[in-house]
């Protein structure tokens, strides 16, 4: 792995302009040059001698089990927002445009790895096994996550920005003190996803630290896609995400995030180097936030309509279509079947979501204390007698 | 007077502290372009510029902490917290130099530092999104901790905190963003920030309650009046230091007391008030005080929200219960 060049300014006043710096940080069209890709945005599949042995293995089926995904995920995504424009749902946070950084990341993966997700992980739940149907309840208020995080790999979602960063470093430090890295099939490894403007949070920081002081075989994986909300990049840093590694002592990678190959092989590489126990490292997946940040958001406030329109030429899914088309003559019934595949899928979604149950008032009191709490016993006892007393009335 | 929500009636505070004074600033998560996820700052930037109305870094250490150097340097910053949930990163900021620098410095160093907390539930949020965390502040000395109830209030009450030199922990019930009133311009009519007051006059029992619960007890004290029961309804307004005279002479008159609050009431503000008050009015009170409260749990999925709320029945049943003993 060759190390990065690092900006370093020689002289003050050759040190670019505050506009400047914000014109190279969004290198909203390529992302610089250091970008990762292996497949662009045309379709075609290129090289990059660093990362082409975690991607040689990636032949026709393979790439076509990564369009699947993202077509499903993305179809998942879009029921959720319509899902919660009817109604359904109190809100619904979209990960359209972030397919192939969450695809590529999380099929990197293997079952003995560990995921820490914030909110918008979709794609990754997806990798870790985790059915669509399981993330609603967070989003339609019945529960706070309800998937099995040792069985998935798969830890609940955080909404506090930048939380899990430590959570995630603890766990890989406990897989270094249980010597469970070393050996490249079998050491584990973890990921912890966040987004640029997590990186400004302090716990984000002292996890960097702490992964690198303790050599924890961890991944942070950064999904940059421009926004905070309606605070661009600029507002968070002076230098490419990914170049701040370096001031932490491993290294940093900056991929196309819209490129799922790229995305892949990169986090392979990761992994790999975790699995050996040469953690921590940082990758910053390069993408783009297509929809509002969330369904109560209203993006048109802060953003421009161009810098949408130019990223839409970058989509994720359309340049591996693009390349199973041209570069390896897939027909169109396997387009047509993944489709009709991510039609059933939305079905399903709906179905399921009018169909969730809300929960009883005990629910409230369960799981408050491992040992139960004569305290809250006694709320739950007084509080179901009360709500019994309504039985009955109109 | 004109009829506001609450939330024009906190801009326009907001606006009228910082045209009175160059030296108040807004900082926050999105207060800038996007006007905060409650457009409680919406337009301000426009009008002030990004050096008065700062579209921080995602970090509420950063917030709090640089707001507590631009107070040093002479400012007067306004933090805006996006949701209540998300204070805790700035926590430490709060608790160990915003509340204590004054006194470290036997008064040398004011702190004129407003923390703006959306807080409480009711809105259909996910986790992190509706909680009480009042109590937290209100124990830690140094701090003053407010909350509004009402457009009138917190038009006056934003003005006042920025006024002050000390730090001002300002909660605003989010749920009654959108309920409107009256609100009038003129603030040295406005009762001082510092002071619990009487919203509804009553004689057979005090309710004592602030924030979202203020409408809620209102609304209870009405429909008790089918049964008989005169509430007097008393907003507390400040939480810290607490203003307990208006409650201890209500109770005087009535005997009776239920202290009504979202957040859980285990080592709470209910509880503050629950205890401060047998203390001073044993001999006057007919009934053990009563509280109603969250119950002693993390805050629950949003569709179990009405179950932790106390609503308007709670309210009653307790008035009900005080009345009978
Ligand atoms: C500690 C904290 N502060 C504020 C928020 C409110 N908030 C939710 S998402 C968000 C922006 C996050 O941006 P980024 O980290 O880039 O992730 P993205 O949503 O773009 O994936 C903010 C400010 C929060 N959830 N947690």
């Amino acid at each position: 792995m060759e190390e990065p060049q690092a900006w370093v300014p020689s002289d003050p006043r050759s040190r670019p302009s505050h506009d400047q710096v914000v014109a190279g940080l969004k290198g909203i069209d390529e992302g610089g040059p250091e970008l990762v890709q292996l497949l662009t945005p045309e379709g075609e599949r290129t090289t990059d001698h660093r990362f082409d042995a975690y991607s040689a293995d990636v032949g026709a089926e393979e790439l076509k089990a990564l369009y699947r995904d993202m077509v499903l995920v993305r179809r998942a995504d879009r029921e959720g927002n319509a899902l919660q424009r009817q109604g359904e749902l109190g809100i619904w946070v979209p990960l359209l445009g972030q397919e192939a950084a969450q695809v590529g990341s999380g099929r990197a993966l293997r079952s003995q790895d560990m995921a820490f997700p914030s909110y918008r992980e979709h794609g990754v739940a997806w990798c870790r096994g985790i059915d669509p149907t399981e993330l609603l309840g967070i989003f339609r208020g019945t529960d706070h996550g309800a998937w099995d995080s040792a069985a998935t790999g798969f830890h609940p979602y955080t909404i506090v920005i930048g939380n899990q960063c430590l959570n995630a470093t603890g766990y890989a430090m406990g897989q270094r003190f249980e010597s469970k890295v070393g050996d490249p099939d079998t050491g584990e490894a973890t990921i912890c996803y966040f987004g640029d403007g997590a990186t400004s949070q302090g716990d984000v920081h002292e996890g960097f630290v702490w992964a690198a002081a303790y050599d924890a075989p961890l991944v942070f994986f950064c999904q940059n896609n421009q926004w905070a909300i309606s605070v661009p990049l600029s507002r968070q840093t002076r230098v490419p995400l990914y170049q701040r590694a370096r001031g932490y002592g491993f290294p940093g990678v900056r991929v196309d995030g819209n490129d799922v190959l790229a995305c892949l092989a990169v986090t392979r590489w990761a992994l790999e180097e975790c699995r050996t126990g040469n953690g921590p490292v940082l990758i910053e997946a390069f993408t783009y936030r297509m929809d509002s940040h969330t369904t109560s958001d209203d993006a048109t406030r802060y953003r421009l309509a161009d810098e949408v329109e130019l990223w839409k030429l970058k989509d994720p899914i359309e340049r591996v279509r693009v390349h199973l088309v041209r570069s390896l003559g897939v027909s169109q019934d396997f387009f047509d079947g993944v489709e009709a595949e991510s039609e059933a899928l939305a079905v399903r979604l709906r179905e399921y979501c009018r169909a969730m149950p809300s929960p009883g008032p005990e629910r409230m009191f369960s799981e408050v204390y491992a040992e139960p709490s004569p305290q809250v016993e006694a709320q739950r006892e007084e509080y179901l007698a009360y709500h019994a007393s309504f039985d009955g009335e109109a | 007077m004109a009829t506001r929500t609450m939330a024009k009636a906190l801009n326009d505070g907001l606006r009228a502290a910082m045209e009175r004074d160059p030296k108040v600033l807004v900082m926050g998560e999105d207060v800038g372009r996007l006007g905060g996820v409650f457009r409680i700052t919406d337009g301000l930037q426009k009008d002030f510029g990004e050096q008065r109305v700062l579209d921080t870094p995602l970090s509420e250490s950063g917030i709090i902490g640089a707001a507590v150097g631009l107070a040093v340097r002479g400012f007067r910053p306004v933090c805006e917290i996006q949701f209540d949930g998300f204070v805790f990163p700035g926590y430490d900021q709060i608790v160990s130099q915003l509340a204590k620098l004054r006194y470290r410095t036997q008064g040398r160093v004011p702190m004129p530092v407003v923390v703006r907390i959306p807080f409480g539930g009711g809105i259909g949020a996910v986790e992190h999104h509706s909680e009480s965390p009042e109590s937290l502040f209100a124990h830690v000395a140094g701090l003053k901790v407010v909350a509004c109830s009402n457009a009138a209030d917190a038009h006056a009450m934003i003005q006042q905190a920025i006024l002050s030199d000390d730090p001002v922990i300002f909660f605003e019930p989010k749920r009654r963003y959108w309920e409107k009133g009256e609100v009038g311009d003129d603030l040295a009519a406005a009762p001082p920030l510092h002071s619990s007051r009487v919203v509804r006059p009553g004689s057979s029992i005090t309710v004592a309650t602030y924030g979202p619960m203020v409408t809620t007890c209102l609304d209870a004290a009405t429909a008790a009046v089918d049964d008989g029961h005169d509430i007097e309804v008393i907003d507390l307004r400040t939480l810290s230091p607490l203003d307990l005279g208006p409650v201890a002479d209500s109770v005087r008159r009535t005997g009776r007391l239920v202290v009504v609050s979202e957040a859980p009431g285990e080592s709470s503000v209910s509880a503050e008030v629950a205890a401060r008050v047998q203390q001073e009015c044993f001999f006057s009170l007919e009934a053990p005080v009563l509280r109603v409260t969250g119950f002693d749990t993390p805050y629950p999925p949003s569709r179990l929200e009405d179950d932790f709320l106390p609503d308007l029945d709670r309210v009653l049943d307790a008035v009900d219960r005080s009345m009978a003993w």
